[in-house]
């Protein structure tokens, strides 16, 4: 299997923090990669570069064998590489609706000039974008809350809108941030549901950041462990319930020391 | 002509003009600040530059100051948006990809150097002494120029709503709203910004050449902070942010209460008149005030889509054009 993302020996630091650490993997193209470690292992940093929201200290992002350091987010997302945070950045006072209709890239509406001289034509690329909405809002089942604000949906919600607003693209890899937190158990459901969904109908590449075991279990393969900036571990998910590091980092302390020792011999 | 109209309705004319007119900058306010939530305190700059080029493009040769062209009218507002443009678009390049209080400071700086600049160096527009003789289209006659202005005015709004309703303007108020969910939504917040502060610009230029033909005489005294921006803001809170009829209609509002105050004020033994306007600004200081906290919305506030509307009414195309 080819890969959708290769991460070369990436480096970021913030003041003396050393983030993410000489860190490498594959992402496999048509699969579903899990990325996990306790807090402050440096994932959220990795995301962020991958998606061009912070240029690397060091080190070579490649996405489909093409090089993409450095590049800025939004022509990252020309490339088909989207994400989604942790925590929901929803457009607060428009309707989940406009929230997706911002979404699609190239529309003709966009443009200032053609939007005041071409009224026509701007309306019928929105009949076609509202259309697109409606069915994004179908297949995440949130049609019922399509007007309303985005500011006032729950915490679970806003979760799927995140999620709805990577399907407005034509993505190709999608970098999803802790999608399940502070999601109930029926909504998770519906989420993973929508993910495997779109893995497997459109053919979309996940990289996923999760917390919840069960969720990464059962969607993830293969998953990748993160701990004090760097990978240390890598495989299936029975590989690395087994793996001894692993279960250390996420004790804490004293395996922290110990990656502290390795780090400086 | 102006002999046959009574004092009270030649005032009446004066009022509306000089309101409309500065509908016509709390609209390009609503572009920057509304929309797209560009914190641009100096438009005193841009208004200013809007009247000095029609002035030099509009008015006879001079040797007191540049220019002067002779051009029409039409080209005086078409290098008066130009050249408010083009500030913009330089301001813009330096600011635009920094915090945005840096905007802030950056355009109330450039706006208070461009103050200075017109009235330090003469050879531009013969300093404190301005430029005098610019005329009014078509006729001289106050209620012709008055229905030029509306017609001006009327033209922005269509335009600036078109705008705010197109996708270009929902982009915008997604930036507004969350500059990072903006850019992963693969937007160039850069470009859009840019766009936004330049269009905002290129109008209160327009807003100041229709200014300067209307008072005939540009000086840059007439471009103090407290006139050219300050009043601006309270127009646009006032009407409501966001909301283009609310920004034209806060114009009115504020400028009818303004101009109201200064008969008041005039009234006052000549010797509290001074302190009388200086107690207007107060005034206009405590309305914001009391806006701010009793109806921070203002008059209109911004449109909102259908809220909460029952999912069988979903399909409904109604809430956006």
């Amino acid at each position: 299997m080819s890969n959708m993302v290769s991460i070369q020996g990436l480096s970021k630091a913030f003041g003396g923090l050393q983030a993410v650490n000489q860190c490498s993997f594959d992402i496999p193209a048509g699969g579903i990669t899990g990325l996990i470690g306790p807090n402050g292992a440096g994932k959220t940093t990795l995301f962020s570069m991958v998606a061009g929201a912070f240029k690397p200290d060091s080190g070579k992002i490649l996405l489909d064998g093409e090089d993409v350091t450095g590049l800025p987010t939004h022509k990252l997302f020309r490339k088909g590489l989207v994400r989604t945070f942790q925590i929901p950045h929803e457009f607060s006072r428009m309707t989940v609706r406009e929230n997706l209709m911002v979404v699609p890239p190239g529309q003709s509406g966009e443009n200032l000039i053609s939007a005041l001289l071409a009224p026509g034509r701007v309306r019928a690329q929105e009949q076609a974008v509202r259309q697109k909405v409606d069915d994004v809002l179908d297949f995440l089942q949130i049609t019922h809350v399509a007007n309303e604000l985005a500011g006032n949906l729950s915490g679970g919600q806003k979760k799927l809108l995140e999620l709805g607003r990577t399907m407005m693209t034509e993505a190709r890899m999608a970098l999803l941030d802790e999608p399940g937190a502070g999601v109930n158990r029926t909504l998770l459901g519906k989420l993973a549901d929508a993910i495997l969904r779109l893995n497997r109908e459109r053919g979309y590449t996940f990289c996923i950041i999760e917390h919840d075991m069960d969720l990464i279990a059962r969607l993830c393969q293969p998953v990748v462990v993160m701990a004090h900036g760097r990978v240390i571990a890598e495989g299936s998910m029975d590989d690395i319930r087994r793996n001894e590091e692993v279960r250390e980092a996420y004790l804490g302390g004293h395996a922290a020391r110990k990656l502290d020792e390795d780090a400086k011999s | 002509m102006s002999i046959d109209l009574s004092g009270l309705a030649s005032y009446g004319v004066f009022l509306l003009t000089l309101a409309a007119i500065y509908g016509v900058v709390s609209l390009a306010l609503n572009v920057q600040w509304g929309m797209t939530g560009l914190f641009n305190i100096g438009i005193a700059g841009f208004y200013a530059i809007g009247a000095y080029c029609a002035a030099i493009v509009t008015t006879p040769p001079s040797p007191s100051h540049l220019g002067g062209l002779g051009l029409p009218f039409g080209a005086g507002l078409m290098v008066a948006m130009a050249v408010s443009g083009l500030v913009a678009f330089f301001v813009g390049l330096l600011t635009l990809k920094l915090r945005e209080d840096y905007l802030a400071i950056a355009t109330i700086g450039i706006s208070e150097i461009i103050r200075l600049v017109l009235k330090n160096e003469d050879w531009i527009g013969n300093g404190v002494r301005g430029i005098a003789g610019i005329a009014r289209p078509l006729s001289a006659n106050p209620l012709v120029y008055l229905a030029v202005v509306l017609l001006v005015l009327a033209a922005t709004y269509f335009a600036v709503e078109r705008a705010r309703k197109s996708p270009w303007g929902r982009v915008l108020r997604a930036l507004r709203e969350n500059e990072l969910g903006a850019q992963a939504a693969g937007k160039n917040i850069y470009r859009f910004r840019m766009e936004a502060f330049v269009l905002g610009s290129m109008i209160m230029g327009l807003g100041g050449a229709l200014y300067a033909h209307f008072i005939g005489f540009v000086s840059p005294e007439a471009f103090e902070p407290v006139f050219a921006t300050f009043l601006v803001w309270v127009m646009l809170i006032a009407g409501g942010s966001g909301n283009n009829k609310g920004a034209v209609l806060g114009a009115f509002v504020i400028w009818v209460v303004w101009s109201g105050t200064e008969l008041l004020t005039n009234q006052l033994p000549a010797d509290y008149v001074t302190q009388g306007s200086a107690l207007r600004v107060l005034l206009i200081g405590v309305l914001l005030q009391v806006i701010l906290l009793r109806r921070p919305e203002g008059l209109l506030p911004e449109e909102r889509p259908h809220v909460g509307a029952s999912p069988a009414s979903s399909a409904e195309a109604e809430d956006e054009a």
